[in-house]
C-alpha cells in the first residue's frame, strides 16, 4: 500500500479500518544470499539499499529483540554534516543528501526537519577553529556560516550569553542540519526493504558463525542454522561480542551514553545547539520537550540505563548554558550502549574472514549516518569494494596510522 | 557505583578517574614487534561481564587501582593496588 494524504483521509472516514501491516513477519529460510545481523537503523538501511541499488533481494535481517529496539530508538535524533576531516566530510555529506530525499524515497514520513544547528564558540581559538571547519564543510559542498556574537544572540535569545566562564562569542551554523523522527527512520527502511522482498526476522539471536576454510558459510541462531553467502554485522553497542564469535578482537570499547527529555514546553529553541565546552547539546522536539545529552559515563559499560552522577553533571552544563532549563521538569532519561572506537570515527569494512563484513564503531553519532551507512555497507557487501563515500572508514587504519581522529583525543574512547 | 579503595575505604565513583583495560599496564618493550604495539594501543577484549581495568583515585590518595568489575551491572568483584602486580 502506498501511503498518501488521500489514504489518511479515506481511511479516517472509514474509522481507520483497512490499514495493512507495514512489513511481513516471516520465518527464516534455510539460506540466504546475504544475512545482515541487527535490525536497527543501519542494518535495515543496508538491506534496503542492497535491494534498491544492487538488486540483491535474497536477504534476511536477523534481530535478537524487536526491530528498531536498540540505539535507533534511543538517540537524540540529530542530523548534521559538520565534520572537518577528509574521510568524514564526504561520508556525512552524502548522508545529509540522502536524508533530504528520504521521505520521498521511502514513501514514509520520517519527520525530517531542517531547523539548523549552531556549535557555540567561547574563545578566539574556537572561532578560528570553526572558521576552518566551516571552510572544510563548504569545500565539501555543504553549507556553513560563521556567526558573530550578535547573530547568535538574535537566533537564540534564551541562552546565557554572558556566562563569566564561557561567554558566547559566536558560533558555526549549518542550516541544512536538523532533526528527524528516529523510530520512523527504522520503520521506513524496514517497510522499504520488506516491500523489495527482504525477510525481517525478529526474535532471532545469532549465537555463532560457521566458518569453513576462512570463509563464512552461515550463522547459528536461536532459530537454527541459517546459511549465507555473505554476512554483515550492524550491531553497534554489541559489535565486540558478535565479532568475538568469529574470533575477531576490535579497536572498540562499549560505553553508556545518557539522554534526557523534559515535559512539553512552548517553543524556546528554534534549532539544535551544541555547547562543546560543557559537552552538552540540546534541541526541542516537535511535541515541545527539550531533548538533551552530554558525556559518556567514562567507563566501559553494558548497563543500558542511566545513573545519578551523570544526570547531575549534564544538568550542571545545561544550567550554565540555559538557566531556564531549571524551570522545566525532566520527564525521562535513558542510556544506550555506544561502540566507542579508538579514534572516534566509524568502521565500514571487510574483516579478515571472507564474506564477513563489519559496520560499527559509531561512537556518539550513528543516527545521522543511518542512510549513508546503509548505502555504503550495501555497496561494500555487494561489490567487495568500499563505496567512494566511505573509502577511509577502514578497519586497518589503526594499524597503518591513517586514523580519523576528528576530536584529537587519540586512542582514549572515554575521552572523546 | 562505589569503589572500596584499599587505602581510603568505601568511596563514591566520582572520586575516581577511569583509564581503561588493565592490559594497559602490560606495556610492550620499546623494541617489541609492531603488532604488539598495535594490539596494546588499539585492541580491547571489551567483555560484557567481568573486566579487569585501571582506576585512578584522583580525588583521594592518588593511587592506581586494579579493579575487576562486571560491566553489565557494575558489581565490583575485586580491587587492589595496581602496583602490587598480577
Amino acid at each position: 500500500m502506498r501511503y498518501s494524504g488521500w489514504q489518511v483521509i479515506a481511511k479516517g472516514l472509514r474509522g481507520q479500518r483497512g490499514w495493512q501491516p507495514a512489513w511481513r513477519d516471516p520465518a527464516p529460510k534455510l539460506a540466504y544470499q546475504v544475512i545482515i545481523i541487527g535490525a536497527g537503523g543501519h542494518g535495515l538501511a543496508t538491506a534496503y539499499y542492497l535491494a534498491k541499488n544492487h538488486g540483491i533481494t535474497d536477504v534476511a535481517v536477523l534481530e535478537r529483540g524487536w526491530l528498531g529496539g536498540g540505539n535507533v530508538g534511543r538517540n537524540t535524533t540529530i542530523v548534521r554534516a559538520n565534520y572537518h576531516l577528509d574521510g568524514n566530510t564526504e561520508f556525512y555529506s552524502h548522508s545529509l543528501k540522502l536524508w533530504e530525499g528520504l521521505e520521498q524515497e521511502l514513501n514514509y514520513n520520517v519527520m525530517m526537519s531542517q531547523r539548523g544547528i549552531i556549535n557555540l564558540a567561547h574563545s578566539d581559538g574556537q572561532m578560528d577553529f570553526y572558521a576552518r571547519r566551516g571552510n572544510a564543510m563548504r569545500m565539501q559542498g555543504d553549507d556553513a556560516e560563521l556567526l558573530d556574537r550578535d547573530r547568535v544572540r538574535r537566533a537564540y535569545p534564551g541562552l546565557n550569553h554572558d556566562n563569566p566562564r564561557f561567554p558566547i562569542l559566536g558560533g558555526l551554523r549549518q542550516r541544512r542540519a536538523g532533526t528527524a523522527r528516529h523510530d520512523a527512520v527504522a520503520w521506513g527502511f524496514a517497510r522499504g526493504a520488506d516491500r523489495r522482498g527482504v525477510d525481517l526476522v525478529q526474535n532471532c539471536e545469532v549465537t555463532g558463525f560457521r566458518i569453513e576454510r576462512g570463509r563464512v558459510t552461515g550463522v547459528e541462531t536461536t532459530r537454527g542454522f541459517i546459511g549465507a553467502g555473505k554476512v554483515g554485522m550492524a550491531v553497534a553497542g554489541r559489535t565486540s561480542q558478535v565479532a568475538q564469535m568469529a574470533g575477531l578482537r576490535l579497536p572498540i570499547e562499549s560505553h553508556v551514553l545518557q539522554a534526557f527529555v523534559t515535559e512539553g514546553l512552548k517553543p524556546v529553541l528554534p534549532g539544535v545547539v551544541t555547547f562543546g565546552m560543557g559537552h552538552f547539546y540540546i534541541s526541542q522536539s516537535d511535541k515541545g520537550g527539550l531533548v538533551y545529552g552530554g558525556d559518556l559515563d567514562f567507563y566501559n559499560s553494558y548497563a543500558a540505563r542511566g545513573n545519578l552522577p551523570m544526570i547531575e553533571h549534564v544538568h550542571e552544563a545545561g544550567m550554565a548554558l540555559m538557566p531556564m532549563l531549571g524551570r522545566a521538569r525532566m520527564l525521562r532519561h535513558w542510556g544506550g550502549i555506544m561502540d566507542m572506537s579508538m579514534d572516534g570515527s566509524p568502521i565500514i569494512d571487510r574483516t579478515p574472514i571472507d564474506g564477513l563484513y563489519l559496520n560499527g564503531g559509531w561512537c556518539y553519532g550513528g543516527f545521522k549516518a543511518t542512510p549513508a551507512s546503509g548505502w555504503c555497507f550495501a555497496h561494500l557487501i555487494a561489490t567487495d569494494r568500499p563505496s567512494p563515500h566511505a573509502m577511509r572508514l577502514r578497519l586497518d587504519r589503526f594499524e597503518t596510522g591513517h586514523v580519523l581522529d576528528e576530536e584529537g583525543t587519540g586512542a582514549q574512547p572515554n575521552k572523546h | 557505583m562505589r569503589l572500596t579503595c584499599p587505602l581510603c575505604g568505601d568511596r563514591d565513583s566520582r572520586e575516581f578517574s577511569y583509564l581503561g583495560s588493565a592490559t594497559l599496564s602490560d606495556r610492550p618493550a620499546d623494541d617489541a614487534p609492531f603488532d604488539a604495539w598495535h594490539e596494546y594501543v588499539h585492541l580491547r577484549d571489551n567483555p560484557a561481564g567481568p573486566n579487569a581495568e585501571l582506576w585512578h583515585h584522583v580525588s583521594g590518595c592518588s593511587a592506581w587501582l586494579h579493579v575487576v568489575r562486571d560491566t553489565r551491572n557494575h558489581q565490583v568483584l575485586s580491587i587492589r593496588l595496581a602496583e602490587e602486580g598480577a
